[in-house]
């Protein structure tokens, strides 16, 4: 992507210590490049269909960006931008499945001081706190990488039916996996929820939090810059209310996660779910406390269980 | 070339000891239930087998409040070596009264005596001892260290092998700590019903096991209840929905087992003898067992030479009373369900497919329907899509691999496929590619509570059977 150039020092860091090494040519005369923070479909960046954009502010009210919203279409393209990624990335070797989670690790170790910029500027928190926000959100792509190769191993079982058969269960990659990002915690909270479907081998759409989407366009940023095929993350913006019902009522979405759910839906989009006989992570009533170390649920969410007699 | 038998072994009445009143049981005793009796009837003679008293919506309540004392006070508190021993009791009951439980099996739901003899009645057992070696083991079931039970679970099954059904449901709720309400579909309550009386003579704790017989509304009324903590369903996918929408927004776990197509994708090196071994067993002498409708995908080649050797072995069947061991083919399970089967039929004929009917005459009496094959069929024909359950098997053709998969992945269901080819390597792919949560290769359907069972897409979530059976019992 061009838009990766020049991409090192647009990050103002507010309240950290300038460390002069990289100054800043005249930043109180340059008028500066603002970023378009598009949807990310197919591999690619759109702006939503329907031209349609909404303002985005910091955690202060403060106008950051426009970002798109993405309309019902841009949802179906989404959709099937990530059917068609599936085959590939659901058949790729799980241990290169691996190296591709953990070459995103190290991008956004290359990245940190713009995504810790983002997150400050997103969710207001102090600079040490943002940082390790940061460490934390690496960390868990390492974690979900090193899972990648060992799903099988700890999900599946050999079957003793001893009827002079053989009988083995493996898990499968779901599908597609409809992901309502958390609205709170705009990049550790939505990686919590990525990391694990993509881990698992599916591919997913991403509804990024509402008011705090931009982290998400730039992990996208990262994404397209990454190993990952085409097609394997799609994330759009927009208003999650509108978007998620015709998500969860798609014939070709096999998952909905509705962790960043609005509370007064979310029990209709359950409902919607269940016309196509979903796998559905039900909202939580207040946003988990994502700095947890996570554990083994999400990625049994996020395989089918395939019984082979041999 | 053999023709129907003639001669009747006929299992006795007697063995089932049969009641004429059957009543629901809650909290370890046996009561009238505040519904409306219903009788269940012998479908391979449209006779009256018994009265069965139903619950009421009040009794549904009064069966959760006795599951959750149980839970609270006795079942979940146990440990879990002692619980596995109260399973291990009940595995021998099961295993004892095997023959009254099959034949009682055959005359409620009309299943074969030698299905219900040979594979009902012994898997019920079996699952009941597999299930009880986990009841101390959780923590190396892979759900956490020290994994907790979740409390009453609410059961609900159909009119499929309900032995089956009922066990396959109790076991591993109570191995994990959870006590149970059940309900048989109420076309086929008898068996479920022995079954408690099994937990009563294993002193099962007061309330750990609650039956309620029922028709369809109590099972809703079940499926909503507050108290239940989590909910399992085997049945058809449009009730299976039903069940997703009324669990909305409860937080409560759920086991949908639905239906979908069994297919059975024979390529042109198949070895012809078992694989029409295979679909005589799977499809007409037994499908009951399976949970889904059967499909043949069968390579062009070879399609006219498995059609014919299909019709001859599939015309020889015997057809009528479940009781008899040479019958092979029995009743379906309720009229609702024939008409149904009859209604699908004259549609596939109505859509243009070939007809074939066994020339085995059907009792006069009873809810049968004779083998039925159809050829030229065509995948978005209703016989290919929609659920028949009964000895009916619609056959598809397809050229290349490629078009087997589309064919047998085309379906927002995905329950089992049957796979006969002898290219390893063809075997392989065509396994990795199917989305089936059960693929046999070059076997006949086969059983084990050991290995998971359900169905990928909208033929269900979660499974049972096997470590993966447990999950949604527990905390972990």
């Amino acid at each position: 992507m061009a838009s990766d150039r020049g991409m090192a020092s647009d990050g103002q860091v507010p309240g950290q210590p300038g460390p002069g090494d990289q100054p800043g040519r005249g930043d109180e005369d340059r008028l500066p490049v603002t970023k378009t923070y598009q949807l990310y479909l197919g591999g690619a960046f759109h702006r939503s269909e329907s031209g349609r954009v909404y303002p985005v502010t910091d955690y202060r009210g403060t106008f950051l960006a426009n970002a798109a919203q993405a309309s019902r279409k841009d949802a179906r393209d989404a959709v099937t931008a990530a059917r068609s990624g599936f085959p590939e990335w659901s058949a790729a070797a799980p241990r290169a499945r691996g190296q591709v989670l953990y070459r995103i690790a190290e991008l956004l170790e290359g990245r940190r001081e713009q995504f810790v910029s983002e997150v400050i500027t997103a969710e207001g928190w102090p600079v040490r706190r943002a940082a390790a926000l940061l460490d934390v959100t690496i960390d868990r792509w390492v974690w979900y990488a090193g899972w990648t190769d060992k799903i099988a191993t700890v999900l599946g079982s050999g079957n003793p039916v001893g009827v002079g058969s053989r009988c083995l269960s493996e898990p499968e990659p779901v599908g597609v996996v409809a992901v309502l990002a958390p609205q709170s915690s705009a990049l550790l909270g939505l990686v919590s929820v990525l990391a694990p479907v993509i881990a698992a081998g599916n591919t997913t759409v991403v509804v990024a939090s509402q008011h705090r989407p931009l982290p998400a366009v730039t992990l996208a940023e990262v994404l397209a810059t990454s190993d990952l095929p085409d097609g394997v993350v799609n994330i759009l913006t927009g208003r999650t209310a509108e978007l998620a019902p015709w998500l969860a009522a798609h014939a070709e979405v096999e998952v909905l996660d509705l962790c960043g759910a609005p509370p007064s839906i979310s029990t209709d989009l359950e409902r919607t779910a269940a016309g196509t006989v979903k796998q559905v992570l039900p909202a939580s009533a207040t946003e988990p406390d994502w700095i947890r170390a996570p554990d083994i649920r999400r990625l049994r969410a996020f395989t089918e269980l395939k019984t082979v007699w041999l | 070339m053999t023709t129907a038998p003639a001669s009747l072994a006929p299992q006795s009445r007697e063995t089932a000891r049969l009641k004429q009143h059957y009543r629901m049981f809650v909290d370890g005793r046996f009561t009238e239930g505040g519904g409306e009796p219903v009788s269940t009837i012998n479908p391979a003679t449209e006779e009256r087998l018994a009265e069965v008293s139903t619950a009421s919506a009040a009794d549904v309540t009064t069966a959760v409040r006795a599951a959750r004392r149980a839970y609270e006070k006795v079942w979940s508190r146990m440990p879990g070596a002692e619980r596995a021993k109260y399973l291990f009791r009940i595995a021998r009951l099961v295993q004892e009264r095997a023959r009254e439980l099959a034949v009682l099996e055959s005359l409620d739901s009309g299943m074969p005596i030698r299905q219900t003899r040979d594979v009902g009645a012994p898997a019920a057992g079996a699952h009941f001892f597999y299930y009880a070696g986990w009841a101390d083991k959780l923590d190396y079931a892979g759900y956490g260290a020290d994994p907790r039970p979740l409390g009453v679970a609410g059961q609900i099954i159909c009119s499929d092998a309900p032995l089956q059904r009922a066990t396959e449901k109790i076991a591993p709720a109570l191995a994990c700590g959870n006590t149970v309400v059940l309900k048989p579909a109420y076309t086929t309550p008898l068996t479920a019903l022995v079954l408690a009386e099994i937990c009563q003579q294993a002193d099962l704790p007061p309330g750990v096991v609650n039956v309620l017989p029922g028709v369809g509304d109590l099972g809703a009324a079940l499926v909503a209840h507050d108290g239940l903590a989590t909910v399992a369903f085997t049945g058809s996918a449009e009730v299976g929905r039903q069940v997703q929408r009324a669990l909305a927004g409860t937080g409560r776990r759920r086991i949908l087992s639905l239906t979908g197509p069994a297919d059975t994708v024979i390529f042109d090196d198949a070895p012809l003898e078992p694989v029409v071994d295979g679909l005589i067993t799977g499809v007409f002498a037994g499908p009951l067992a399976v949970g889904g409708w059967s499909r043949l995908l069968v390579q062009q080649p070879v399609a006219e030479q498995v059609l014919a050797a299909l019709q001859v072995r599939a015309g020889a069947l015997g057809i009528g009373d479940p009781l008899d061991d040479n019958t092979d083919v029995g009743p379906i399970t309720s009229g609702g369900r024939l008409a149904r089967i009859r209604e699908l039929t004259s549609s596939a004929g109505a859509e243009g497919a070939q007809c074939w009917t066994s020339p085995v005459p059907l009792p006069d009496r009873g809810f049968f329907t004779a083998p039925t094959i159809f050829s030229g069929v065509s995948p978005a024909m209703r016989i290919a899509r929609q659920e028949v359950f009964g000895p009916v098997l619609p056959v598809l053709t397809f050229r290349t691999p490629d078009e087997a998969v589309a064919l047998v992945n085309n379906t927002p269901y995905g329950r089992s496929a049957a796979i006969w080819t002898q290219q390893p390597s063809r075997l392989r792919w065509t396994v990795q590619q199917v989305r089936k949560a059960v693929v046999w290769t070059n076997t006949v359907p086969l059983f084990d509570p050991t290995a998971p069972c359900g169905g990928y897409g909208e033929s269900g979530l979660g499974r049972e059977g096997g470590r993966a059976g447990l999950e949604a019992y527990l905390n972990g």
